[in-house]
Protein backbone atom coordinates (compact mmCIF):
# COMPACT_ATOMS: atom_id res chain seq x y z
CA UNK A 1 0.00 0.00 0.00
CA UNK A 2 1.22 3.59 -0.71
CA UNK A 3 2.41 5.33 2.27
CA UNK A 4 1.45 8.51 3.82
CA UNK A 5 4.55 10.82 3.64
CA UNK A 6 6.29 12.79 6.52
CA UNK A 7 8.46 15.47 4.68
CA UNK A 8 10.85 18.02 6.74
CA UNK A 9 10.97 21.72 5.19
CA UNK A 10 14.06 23.54 5.44
CA UNK A 11 14.49 27.45 4.76
CA UNK A 12 17.35 28.54 2.88
CA UNK A 13 19.00 31.49 2.92
CA UNK A 14 22.18 32.33 1.07
CA UNK A 15 23.36 28.47 0.94
CA UNK A 16 22.35 28.23 4.79
CA UNK A 17 19.88 26.84 6.90
CA UNK A 18 17.72 29.87 8.29
CA UNK A 19 14.51 31.93 9.75
CA UNK A 20 12.85 31.27 13.03
CA UNK A 21 14.69 28.01 14.01
CA UNK A 22 16.57 27.70 17.16
CA UNK A 23 19.13 25.98 16.20
CA UNK A 24 20.09 24.90 19.90
CA UNK A 25 21.52 21.62 20.41
CA UNK A 26 22.37 20.89 16.55
CA UNK A 27 26.06 20.48 16.39
CA UNK A 28 25.80 22.28 12.79
CA UNK A 29 23.65 25.45 12.99
CA UNK A 30 23.56 26.31 9.66
CA UNK A 31 24.29 23.48 7.20
CA UNK A 32 21.33 22.49 4.96
CA UNK A 33 22.89 19.18 4.09
CA UNK A 34 23.99 18.20 7.52
CA UNK A 35 20.59 18.45 8.26
CA UNK A 36 19.46 16.89 5.43
CA UNK A 37 21.17 13.74 5.81
CA UNK A 38 20.09 13.63 9.21
CA UNK A 39 16.16 13.73 8.35
CA UNK A 40 16.88 10.69 5.64
CA UNK A 41 18.17 8.87 8.27
CA UNK A 42 15.80 9.47 10.45
CA UNK A 43 13.26 8.54 8.40
CA UNK A 44 11.56 11.20 6.41
CA UNK A 45 9.94 10.19 3.47
CA UNK A 46 11.22 13.08 1.33
CA UNK A 47 12.62 16.88 1.98
CA UNK A 48 11.39 20.34 0.84
CA UNK A 49 14.31 23.10 0.80
CA UNK A 50 12.43 26.67 0.07
CA UNK A 51 14.96 29.72 -1.12
CA UNK A 52 13.76 32.59 0.88
CA UNK A 53 15.90 34.92 -0.82
CA UNK A 54 15.60 34.03 -3.75
CA UNK A 55 17.70 36.55 -6.27
CA UNK A 56 19.62 35.96 -9.39
CA UNK A 57 22.86 36.70 -7.75
CA UNK A 58 21.70 33.61 -4.77
CA UNK A 59 20.63 31.39 -7.73
CA UNK A 60 24.22 29.73 -8.28
CA UNK A 61 24.54 29.64 -4.84
CA UNK A 62 21.18 27.63 -4.29
CA UNK A 63 22.12 25.61 -7.46
CA UNK A 64 25.20 24.51 -5.97
CA UNK A 65 23.43 23.40 -2.80
CA UNK A 66 20.92 21.52 -4.74
CA UNK A 67 24.34 19.49 -6.11
CA UNK A 68 25.60 19.12 -2.80
CA UNK A 69 22.42 17.72 -1.20
CA UNK A 70 21.72 15.46 -4.60
CA UNK A 71 25.34 13.86 -3.95
CA UNK A 72 24.79 13.06 -0.12
CA UNK A 73 20.94 12.26 0.36
CA UNK A 74 19.05 8.86 -1.17
CA UNK A 75 15.60 10.05 -0.66
CA UNK A 76 13.85 12.72 -2.93
CA UNK A 77 13.53 16.13 -2.42
CA UNK A 78 11.98 19.14 -3.73
CA UNK A 79 13.36 22.90 -4.49
CA UNK A 80 11.42 26.29 -3.90
CA UNK A 81 11.58 29.60 -4.17
CA UNK A 82 11.51 32.53 -6.93
CA UNK A 83 11.23 29.91 -9.31
CA UNK A 84 10.11 31.92 -12.87
CA UNK A 85 11.04 30.37 -15.77
CA UNK A 86 11.42 26.94 -17.79
CA UNK A 87 15.56 27.69 -17.98
CA UNK A 88 15.37 28.11 -13.45
CA UNK A 89 13.48 24.82 -13.47
CA UNK A 90 16.11 23.21 -16.29
CA UNK A 91 18.98 24.44 -13.88
CA UNK A 92 17.97 22.94 -10.26
CA UNK A 93 16.61 19.94 -12.18
CA UNK A 94 19.77 19.23 -14.13
CA UNK A 95 21.74 20.10 -10.56
CA UNK A 96 20.14 16.79 -9.11
CA UNK A 97 16.54 18.19 -7.61
CA UNK A 98 14.02 15.82 -8.24
CA UNK A 99 11.28 18.04 -8.30
CA UNK A 100 10.83 22.27 -8.38
CA UNK A 101 7.40 23.74 -6.54
CA UNK A 102 6.01 27.24 -8.36
CA UNK A 103 4.04 29.66 -6.77
CA UNK A 104 3.95 33.27 -7.61
CA UNK A 105 5.14 33.09 -11.42
CA UNK A 106 2.58 30.58 -11.45
CA UNK A 107 -0.40 32.86 -10.78
CA UNK A 108 0.85 35.82 -12.77
CA UNK A 109 1.30 33.20 -15.55
CA UNK A 110 -0.74 29.93 -15.33
CA UNK A 111 0.44 28.52 -18.90
CA UNK A 112 4.18 28.48 -17.26
CA UNK A 113 2.61 25.41 -15.31
CA UNK A 114 1.65 23.98 -19.04
CA UNK A 115 4.80 24.21 -20.38
CA UNK A 116 6.60 23.10 -17.47
CA UNK A 117 4.62 19.77 -17.48
CA UNK A 118 4.66 19.21 -20.63
CA UNK A 119 8.39 19.42 -21.10
CA UNK A 120 9.23 18.03 -17.69
CA UNK A 121 6.70 15.84 -17.20
CA UNK A 122 3.85 16.37 -14.10
CA UNK A 123 5.69 14.40 -11.79
CA UNK A 124 8.71 16.69 -11.34
CA UNK A 125 6.09 20.13 -10.64
CA UNK A 126 4.64 20.49 -7.47
CA UNK A 127 2.37 24.01 -7.21
CA UNK A 128 2.73 25.87 -3.80
CA UNK A 129 -0.36 27.68 -2.70
CA UNK A 130 -0.16 30.15 -0.13
CA UNK A 131 -4.03 30.45 1.37
CA UNK A 132 -5.74 32.52 4.02
CA UNK A 133 -9.25 32.39 5.05
CA UNK A 134 -10.74 35.86 5.17
CA UNK A 135 -14.69 36.89 4.93
CA UNK A 136 -15.90 33.06 4.49
CA UNK A 137 -13.72 31.92 1.84
CA UNK A 138 -10.11 30.54 1.31
CA UNK A 139 -7.91 33.39 -1.13
CA UNK A 140 -4.48 32.60 -2.66
CA UNK A 141 -1.97 34.32 -1.69
CA UNK A 142 1.30 35.46 -4.07
CA UNK A 143 4.93 36.53 -2.74
CA UNK A 144 5.61 34.79 0.39
CA UNK A 145 1.94 35.90 1.51
CA UNK A 146 2.40 39.40 1.14
CA UNK A 147 -0.07 40.28 -1.56
CA UNK A 148 -3.74 38.75 -1.58
CA UNK A 149 -5.42 37.71 -4.62
CA UNK A 150 -8.83 37.35 -5.75
CA UNK A 151 -8.09 33.96 -6.61
CA UNK A 152 -9.98 31.21 -4.56
CA UNK A 153 -7.92 28.40 -3.21
CA UNK A 154 -10.30 26.07 -5.05
CA UNK A 155 -10.54 27.28 -8.37
CA UNK A 156 -6.87 27.91 -8.59
CA UNK A 157 -6.28 24.03 -7.26
CA UNK A 158 -8.13 22.77 -9.91
CA UNK A 159 -6.98 25.28 -12.84
CA UNK A 160 -3.16 23.74 -11.79
CA UNK A 161 -4.65 20.23 -12.31
CA UNK A 162 -6.00 21.05 -15.10
CA UNK A 163 -2.49 22.41 -16.12
CA UNK A 164 -0.72 19.09 -15.51
CA UNK A 165 0.89 19.89 -12.04
CA UNK A 166 1.83 16.07 -10.19
CA UNK A 167 1.35 18.18 -6.55
CA UNK A 168 0.13 20.91 -4.80
CA UNK A 169 1.42 22.37 -1.84
CA UNK A 170 -0.79 23.40 0.42
CA UNK A 171 -0.07 26.34 3.28
CA UNK A 172 -2.61 27.68 5.47
CA UNK A 173 -1.17 31.36 6.30
CA UNK A 174 -3.79 30.93 9.14
CA UNK A 175 -2.33 28.14 10.47
CA UNK A 176 0.88 28.70 10.24
CA UNK A 177 3.05 28.96 12.95
CA UNK A 178 0.34 28.55 15.28
CA UNK A 179 0.93 24.79 16.31
CA UNK A 180 -2.54 24.18 16.39
CA UNK A 181 -2.83 21.76 14.08
CA UNK A 182 -3.25 21.75 10.03
CA UNK A 183 -5.79 23.66 8.06
CA UNK A 184 -8.15 20.47 7.54
CA UNK A 185 -11.24 21.64 6.34
CA UNK A 186 -9.33 23.31 3.01
CA UNK A 187 -7.18 20.12 3.24
CA UNK A 188 -9.85 18.05 2.91
CA UNK A 189 -11.63 19.95 0.23
CA UNK A 190 -8.72 20.53 -2.23
CA UNK A 191 -7.63 17.05 -2.07
CA UNK A 192 -11.09 15.65 -3.03
CA UNK A 193 -11.21 18.23 -5.61
CA UNK A 194 -8.07 17.54 -7.51
CA UNK A 195 -7.08 14.03 -8.46
CA UNK A 196 -3.45 14.70 -7.34
CA UNK A 197 -1.45 14.19 -4.22
CA UNK A 198 -2.10 17.17 -1.74
CA UNK A 199 0.82 17.54 0.92
CA UNK A 200 -0.76 19.69 4.04
CA UNK A 201 1.60 22.32 5.36
CA UNK A 202 1.28 25.07 8.33
CA UNK A 203 -0.16 24.32 12.01
CA UNK A 204 2.06 21.17 13.28
CA UNK A 205 2.42 21.01 16.65
CA UNK A 206 1.62 17.62 18.22
CA UNK A 207 1.98 14.32 16.75
CA UNK A 208 -2.23 14.35 16.82
CA UNK A 209 -2.25 17.10 14.21
CA UNK A 210 -0.35 15.13 11.88
CA UNK A 211 -3.12 11.81 12.23
CA UNK A 212 -5.71 13.97 11.67
CA UNK A 213 -4.25 16.04 8.73
CA UNK A 214 -4.21 12.83 6.94
CA UNK A 215 -7.92 11.00 8.20
CA UNK A 216 -9.61 14.52 8.42
CA UNK A 217 -8.16 16.41 5.82
CA UNK A 218 -6.90 13.47 3.67
CA UNK A 219 -3.60 14.74 2.95
CA UNK A 220 -1.18 12.37 1.17
CA UNK A 221 1.65 14.09 2.46
CA UNK A 222 2.07 16.39 5.57
CA UNK A 223 4.92 19.02 5.92
CA UNK A 224 6.23 21.05 8.65
CA UNK A 225 9.24 22.50 10.04
CA UNK A 226 10.13 23.71 13.22
CA UNK A 227 8.90 20.85 15.35
CA UNK A 228 11.34 18.98 13.65
CA UNK A 229 14.12 21.48 13.74
CA UNK A 230 13.30 22.40 17.65
CA UNK A 231 13.29 18.07 17.83
CA UNK A 232 9.87 18.64 19.35
CA UNK A 233 9.04 15.85 17.52
CA UNK A 234 11.12 12.98 16.06
CA UNK A 235 10.17 11.33 13.00
CA UNK A 236 10.65 8.01 13.94
CA UNK A 237 7.95 8.23 17.05
CA UNK A 238 5.49 10.09 15.19
CA UNK A 239 5.99 6.97 12.58
CA UNK A 240 5.13 4.79 14.72
CA UNK A 241 2.44 6.54 16.33
CA UNK A 242 1.07 6.91 12.89
CA UNK A 243 1.05 3.42 12.31
CA UNK A 244 -0.20 2.68 15.66
CA UNK A 245 -3.42 4.63 14.34
CA UNK A 246 -3.80 2.03 11.59
CA UNK A 247 -1.99 4.92 8.92
CA UNK A 248 0.08 3.54 6.66
CA UNK A 249 3.89 4.88 6.72
CA UNK A 250 7.18 3.88 5.96
CA UNK A 251 8.80 2.67 8.98
CA UNK B 1 33.91 -3.01 -14.22
CA UNK B 2 33.04 0.00 -16.61
CA UNK B 3 28.87 1.22 -16.04
CA UNK B 4 27.60 3.54 -18.26
CA UNK B 5 24.73 5.70 -18.01
CA UNK B 6 22.75 5.78 -20.94
CA UNK B 7 23.01 9.60 -21.85
CA UNK B 8 19.06 10.93 -23.39
CA UNK B 9 16.97 13.30 -23.15
CA UNK B 10 16.15 11.59 -19.40
CA UNK B 11 15.95 14.41 -16.64
CA UNK B 12 17.20 12.53 -13.90
CA UNK B 13 20.93 11.20 -14.99
CA UNK B 14 22.36 13.24 -11.70
CA UNK B 15 20.69 10.97 -9.71
CA UNK B 16 21.56 7.86 -11.08
CA UNK B 17 25.24 8.70 -11.37
CA UNK B 18 25.28 10.23 -7.76
CA UNK B 19 23.73 7.11 -6.16
CA UNK B 20 26.12 5.26 -7.64
CA UNK B 21 28.62 7.29 -6.86
CA UNK B 22 27.67 6.49 -3.40
CA UNK B 23 28.63 2.64 -3.71
CA UNK B 24 31.68 3.37 -5.05
CA UNK B 25 31.11 2.84 -9.17
CA UNK B 26 32.07 5.79 -11.42
CA UNK B 27 29.39 5.69 -14.51
CA UNK B 28 30.19 6.83 -17.49
CA UNK B 29 27.22 8.96 -19.04
CA UNK B 30 27.25 8.82 -22.97
CA UNK B 31 25.46 8.42 -25.88
CA UNK B 32 28.45 6.80 -27.73
CA UNK B 33 28.05 3.29 -29.33
CA UNK B 34 31.71 2.14 -28.43
CA UNK B 35 31.54 2.95 -25.02
CA UNK B 36 27.91 1.44 -24.85
CA UNK B 37 28.75 -1.75 -25.90
CA UNK B 38 31.79 -2.33 -24.53
CA UNK B 39 30.38 -1.78 -20.63
CA UNK B 40 29.61 -4.15 -18.63
CA UNK B 41 26.28 -2.85 -17.06
CA UNK B 42 24.39 -0.69 -18.93
CA UNK B 43 21.54 1.51 -16.99
CA UNK B 44 18.69 3.48 -18.94
CA UNK B 45 17.34 6.07 -16.39
CA UNK B 46 14.12 7.86 -16.93
CA UNK B 47 12.42 11.02 -15.99
CA UNK B 48 9.94 12.30 -18.51
CA UNK B 49 7.56 11.69 -21.52
CA UNK B 50 7.10 8.12 -23.39
CA UNK B 51 6.91 9.65 -26.75
CA UNK B 52 9.52 12.02 -26.91
CA UNK B 53 11.87 9.93 -25.51
CA UNK B 54 11.43 7.20 -27.57
CA UNK B 55 11.75 9.58 -30.98
CA UNK B 56 15.02 10.83 -29.17
CA UNK B 57 16.25 7.14 -29.47
CA UNK B 58 15.40 6.64 -32.88
CA UNK B 59 16.22 9.80 -34.16
CA UNK B 60 19.92 8.42 -32.63
CA UNK B 61 19.51 5.38 -33.95
CA UNK B 62 20.30 4.31 -30.04
CA UNK B 63 16.73 2.08 -30.32
CA UNK B 64 18.51 -1.15 -32.13
CA UNK B 65 21.92 -0.37 -30.19
CA UNK B 66 19.63 -0.77 -26.99
CA UNK B 67 17.73 -4.22 -28.09
CA UNK B 68 20.87 -5.72 -28.88
CA UNK B 69 23.24 -5.04 -25.81
CA UNK B 70 24.36 -8.52 -24.59
CA UNK B 71 25.41 -6.93 -20.53
CA UNK B 72 23.11 -6.58 -18.09
CA UNK B 73 20.82 -3.34 -18.62
CA UNK B 74 18.76 -1.80 -15.79
CA UNK B 75 15.76 0.33 -17.16
CA UNK B 76 14.48 2.97 -14.51
CA UNK B 77 10.84 3.93 -14.63
CA UNK B 78 10.49 5.61 -17.66
CA UNK B 79 13.56 3.65 -19.05
CA UNK B 80 11.80 -0.37 -18.12
CA UNK B 81 8.69 1.81 -19.59
CA UNK B 82 10.67 2.12 -22.87
CA UNK B 83 11.35 -1.41 -22.83
CA UNK B 84 7.95 -2.72 -23.08
CA UNK B 85 5.90 -3.27 -26.61
CA UNK B 86 3.70 0.14 -26.90
CA UNK B 87 3.32 2.70 -24.39
CA UNK B 88 -0.36 4.47 -23.72
CA UNK B 89 1.71 8.06 -22.87
CA UNK B 90 2.00 9.97 -25.99
CA UNK B 91 0.49 6.26 -28.18
CA UNK B 92 3.51 5.19 -28.97
CA UNK B 93 5.38 2.02 -29.80
CA UNK B 94 8.45 1.21 -27.87
CA UNK B 95 11.55 -0.91 -27.85
CA UNK B 96 9.57 -4.33 -27.63
CA UNK B 97 12.15 -5.92 -25.81
CA UNK B 98 8.97 -7.22 -23.57
CA UNK B 99 5.85 -7.96 -25.25
CA UNK B 100 3.70 -6.30 -21.93
CA UNK B 101 2.45 -2.79 -22.92
CA UNK B 102 2.33 0.34 -20.39
CA UNK B 103 -0.83 1.50 -19.50
CA UNK B 104 -2.54 4.31 -17.91
CA UNK B 105 -3.65 4.17 -14.26
CA UNK B 106 -7.35 4.89 -14.67
CA UNK B 107 -8.57 7.88 -12.34
CA UNK B 108 -10.84 6.36 -9.71
CA UNK B 109 -10.31 6.72 -6.08
CA UNK B 110 -6.49 6.96 -6.42
CA UNK B 111 -4.69 9.64 -7.38
CA UNK B 112 -2.65 9.94 -10.49
CA UNK B 113 0.50 10.33 -10.82
CA UNK B 114 1.08 7.45 -7.71
CA UNK B 115 3.84 9.35 -5.72
CA UNK B 116 5.78 8.01 -3.04
CA UNK B 117 6.36 5.15 -0.92
CA UNK B 118 5.35 1.55 -2.07
CA UNK B 119 5.97 -1.59 -1.06
CA UNK B 120 7.12 -4.30 -3.17
CA UNK B 121 6.20 -7.91 -3.65
CA UNK B 122 6.53 -11.45 -5.12
CA UNK B 123 10.60 -10.63 -5.54
CA UNK B 124 12.64 -13.02 -7.53
CA UNK B 125 15.80 -13.03 -9.25
CA UNK B 126 18.98 -11.50 -7.69
CA UNK B 127 18.65 -8.26 -8.26
CA UNK B 128 16.29 -8.63 -5.02
CA UNK B 129 19.17 -10.55 -3.21
CA UNK B 130 19.11 -9.87 0.44
CA UNK B 131 15.50 -7.38 -0.04
CA UNK B 132 12.90 -8.86 2.21
CA UNK B 133 9.26 -9.05 0.52
CA UNK B 134 6.97 -5.67 1.67
CA UNK B 135 10.21 -3.43 1.40
CA UNK B 136 9.42 0.11 0.51
CA UNK B 137 10.85 1.74 -2.46
CA UNK B 138 10.14 5.18 -4.18
CA UNK B 139 7.72 5.37 -7.04
CA UNK B 140 6.72 7.86 -8.87
CA UNK B 141 4.46 7.69 -12.16
CA UNK B 142 1.16 7.58 -14.19
CA UNK B 143 1.47 4.84 -16.19
CA UNK B 144 2.10 1.14 -15.38
CA UNK B 145 3.21 -2.59 -17.01
CA UNK B 146 0.61 -5.59 -16.32
CA UNK B 147 1.85 -8.26 -14.41
CA UNK B 148 2.86 -10.90 -17.06
CA UNK B 149 5.22 -13.56 -17.46
CA UNK B 150 8.39 -11.41 -17.06
CA UNK B 151 7.61 -9.91 -13.82
CA UNK B 152 10.12 -10.00 -11.05
CA UNK B 153 8.15 -8.15 -8.50
CA UNK B 154 4.91 -6.43 -7.73
CA UNK B 155 3.14 -3.74 -6.30
CA UNK B 156 -0.28 -2.48 -5.53
CA UNK B 157 -1.94 0.19 -6.36
CA UNK B 158 -5.75 -0.27 -7.37
CA UNK B 159 -4.32 -3.19 -9.04
CA UNK B 160 -1.22 -5.56 -8.66
CA UNK B 161 0.89 -4.27 -11.80
CA UNK B 162 4.72 -5.05 -12.48
CA UNK B 163 6.96 -2.73 -10.23
CA UNK B 164 10.02 -4.74 -12.48
CA UNK B 165 10.39 -7.29 -14.82
CA UNK B 166 13.43 -9.10 -16.14
CA UNK B 167 13.86 -10.69 -19.63
CA UNK B 168 17.60 -12.57 -20.36
CA UNK B 169 19.94 -9.94 -19.68
CA UNK B 170 17.35 -6.86 -19.40
CA UNK B 171 16.07 -6.18 -15.81
CA UNK B 172 13.70 -2.91 -15.75
CA UNK B 173 12.42 -1.26 -12.36
CA UNK B 174 9.28 1.06 -12.43
CA UNK B 175 10.37 2.58 -8.59
CA UNK B 176 13.64 4.54 -8.28
CA UNK B 177 16.42 2.50 -6.75
CA UNK B 178 18.60 5.79 -7.14
CA UNK B 179 15.99 7.93 -4.18
CA UNK B 180 15.12 4.56 -2.04
CA UNK B 181 17.24 4.73 0.53
CA UNK B 182 19.59 2.01 2.12
CA UNK B 183 17.02 -0.75 0.30
CA UNK B 184 17.20 1.30 -3.41
CA UNK B 185 20.90 0.67 -2.92
CA UNK B 186 21.65 -2.62 -1.90
CA UNK B 187 19.11 -3.42 -5.44
CA UNK B 188 21.73 -1.18 -7.62
CA UNK B 189 24.40 -3.21 -6.18
CA UNK B 190 22.73 -6.38 -6.80
CA UNK B 191 22.48 -4.89 -10.09
CA UNK B 192 26.31 -4.28 -10.67
CA UNK B 193 26.83 -7.63 -8.95
CA UNK B 194 24.66 -9.47 -11.88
Amino acid sequence: MLAKRIIPCLDIKNGRTVKGINFEGLRDAGDPVELAVSYAQQGADELVFLDINATNENRKTLTELVTRIAKQINIPFTVGGGINSIEDVSILLNAGADKVSINSAAIKEPTLLKKLTKQFGSQCIVLAIDTKFENDAWFVYLNGGRIKTNLRTPDWAKQAAELGVGEILLTSMNNDGTKKGFANTITQQISELVNIPVIASGGAGKIEHFRDAFNIGKADAVLAAGVFHFKEIEIQELKKYLKENKIEVRI
Amino acid sequence: MKTVILKYNSGNVRSVSFALERIGINAIVTDNEEEILSADKVILPGVGEASGAMMYLKEKKMDDLIRALNQPVLGICLGMQLFCRFSEEGNINCLGIFDQDVKLFSPGELKVPQIGWNTINELSTDLFKNVKENAYQYLVHSYYVELGANTIAQTNYGINYSTAIQKNNFYGVQFHPEKSGLIGQTILENFIKL
